[in-house]
């Protein structure tokens, strides 16, 4: 008796714990799920009936929205700004910054170790404390508002979690094949690029992915040194600007939000395991 | 046309520079003599870096922390006015109030529910297609996850049709509910802005979390389990006690996201209706109207307010925290 009383009761357990997690899946899902429905309704039901009605009959979807806001709301061009925003943020700081890491774990000179504190001591600088002289510096070289002026900006604002991620990897590499490279008379320049680089994938795509999808989600630094200038607005300039103009153009907005994160949500589920170590590697980046 | 070429100089112009100067360095080493080559080399394969470093984020934190005692313009100094301000005027206190309310809610609900997620995924065998799904909105932007809400947030008066989901959820389940403007009572909006803050953030807690509770050892939980301790007890006794220094480094990292809070609150509701927070205030003064004394005197606040939870954090991640 006393057993199958304890039998029910860990069933019961076992029924309310998956009836927790399948309720916190569903409200987790429900609101991107909401988006994307959305954006595939025309403007008339959007505004009229929730998203969920969409299911019963009869179905009316449509991609007009889509057609619509990569047209004519500049979403098209502001796709392929926030891939030339992105491209070069992502590569400029790795590359540097593996650079100065490298030199750091494998060279010998004065200061080496009060330099790397720095670099770390800058982790806790927050974009905000460097805005303004930043925005008058490129005022001055007559950069602002165009392309260089967020690769540059992305790449220094990325660099100091960079050089500490990577020169903590770079540093367990073994000490035997660095030195029998040098034996064998490899260059310093011949050693990072065919030794080191290829070793450290693993660090650097995941220092990639985090920085690329950092630079894609930004709004404040875009926001900043572009100044909303539609011809070199990234997607989340341009959506921000739309959620300003536009009022009640939900089938718009659902649409261009669902169009800015595709890339992401492709990357997210084909190279889960790296996305996800990199973001934990990146939360501390300032 | 203009965008091929930037995308040329993009994909392929970029490395090859980069590429080029490492080579150009040690060719350079290469001619000159021994005695110079191995005392340079290390600053010219730092020089990048460093240049970027100094220009973009040693110099301009010296620069701005001198801003911010001078007036909205930069030409006379103001001593500590611009603080003083910020400190009194019952507007930036709200603002300042407003980064309080959303550093202690979100940072504890997110880790809580984080906490939650990671012990009760533990158990079931679909595990990893729930965490998938909690960690997915931390792949998109806070733009992207502002439309989506506000969307979500939408309001009609009693009696229409409820096309937004929150309002159309509570209505369908409490027949007597007043369908709610949440974006616009001040008693709600906040809160309903810090909701979406957690719904991004629970899967980077949840992560974590996990990972450090697949470190406990279960041995020592199927000890106690024997020795008939109920789960509760063994949560509050034997798990929450070793993964406390994970939950710090978990609690940390929000905190200081919370501090920088910017583009939720920007694209929601500006700060309107008593939502303003730091970062998007000093967007204000700065862009709006032209202050650049208390816009500086905000980042600085913000960088004071990072710099002891970001030592506590590097401390803790240095030390194998990860």
């Amino acid at each position: 008796m006393n057993r199958l009383a304890a039998l029910s009761r860990r069933l019961a357990g076992r029924g309310l714990l998956h009836l927790v997690l399948i309720v916190i899946s569903l409200l987790w899902l429900m609101p991107t799920v909401g988006l994307f429905v959305s954006s595939l309704r025309p403007a008339s039901l959007i505004s009229s009936s929730g998203w969920w009605k969409a299911f019963t009959t009869p179905f009316r979807f449509t991609l007009e929205n889509y057609g619509h806001v990569i047209g004519q709301a500049n979403m098209g061009r502001s796709f392929a700004n926030s891939l030339l925003i992105a491209i070069p943020a992502t590569v400029m700081p790795i590359l540097i910054a593996a650079f100065g890491a490298y030199a750091f774990a494998w060279m010998r000179f004065r200061g080496r170790n009060a330099l790397f504190l720095i670099v770390v001591g800058l982790l806790v600088v927050p974009l905000q404390v460097t805005l303004i002289p930043v925005l008058r510096l490129f005022n001055v070289l007559g950069l602002t508002g165009s392309f260089p002026a967020i690769w540059i900006a992305h790449t220094a604002y990325g660099l100091p979690f960079a050089i500490y991620l990577l020169r903590n990897f770079i540093g367990e590499l073994p000490g035997e094949m660095m030195e029998s490279a040098g034996l064998d008379g490899a260059t310093h320049a011949q050693v990072f690029f065919r030794l080191v680089i290829p070793t450290s994938v693993p660090a650097l795509a995941s220092l990639a992915i985090f920085q690329f999808m950092w630079v894609w989600n930004d709004l404040l630094v875009a926001l900043i040194y572009l100044g909303g200038t539609p011809r070199v607005a990234p997607m989340t300039v341009t959506i921000s600007n739309m959620v300003n103009s536009y009022g009640g153009g939900w089938e718009f907005l659902t649409a261009a939000a669902f169009l800015s994160m595709l890339l992401p949500l492709i990357v997210f589920f084909a190279l889960q395991q790296y996305f996800v170590k990199g973001i934990l590697a990146g939360s501390v980046k300032g | 046309m203009i965008n091929l070429l930037w995308a040329l100089v993009a994909v392929a112009g970029v490395p090859l520079v980069l590429g080029g100067y490492i080579f150009a360095v040690e060719a350079a080493m290469k001619r000159s003599g021994s005695r110079a080559r191995g005392g340079l080399r290390p600053w010219l394969w730092l020089a990048p870096a460093f240049v970027l470093l100094a220009v973009f984020l040693i110099y301009p934190t010296v620069s701005t922390a001198a801003l911010s005692f001078l007036n909205a313009n930069s030409a006379k100094p103001v001593s500590f006015a611009n603080y003083t301000y910020i400190f009194t005027d019952s507007n930036m206190l709200i603002v300042l109030r407003n980064n309080l309310v959303w550093l202690v809610l979100f940072t504890f609900v997110t880790v809580i529910l984080g906490l939650l997620i990671a012990v009760l995924t533990d158990r079931v065998r679909y595990e990893r297609a729930v965490k998938a799904l909690i960690f997915l909105p931390m792949a998109i932007s806070f733009v992207a996850a502002g439309v989506i809400w506000k969307f979500m947030y939408q309001y009609q008066p009693a009696g229409a049709a409820q096309v937004g989901t929150v309002n159309a959820i509570f209505s369908s389940i409490f027949p007597r509910f007043t369908p709610q403007a949440w974006l616009f009572n001040k008693s709600q909006n906040n809160g309903a802005l810090i909701i979406v803050g957690i719904w991004m953030w629970v899967g980077f807690a949840m992560v974590i979390l996990s990972a450090g509770l697949k470190g406990i050892s279960t041995s020592l939980i199927e000890a106690a389990r024997i020795d008939g301790a109920r789960e509760g007890r063994i949560f509050f006794s034997i798990i929450l006690p070793l993964m406390r220094s994970t939950i710090i480094v978990v609690a940390t990292t929000l905190i200081i996201t919370v501090l920088k809070i910017f583009d939720v609150v920007y694209v929601m509701t500006n700060g309107n209706l008593d939502t303003d927070v730091i970062a998007n205030r000093m967007y204000k003064e700065m862009f709006n109207y032209q202050n650049f004394g208390r816009a500086s005197a905000f980042a600085v606040i913000l960088l004071l307010a990072i710099i002891p939870v970001m030592v506590l954090n590097i401390r803790r991640f240095g030390r194998g925290g990860s």
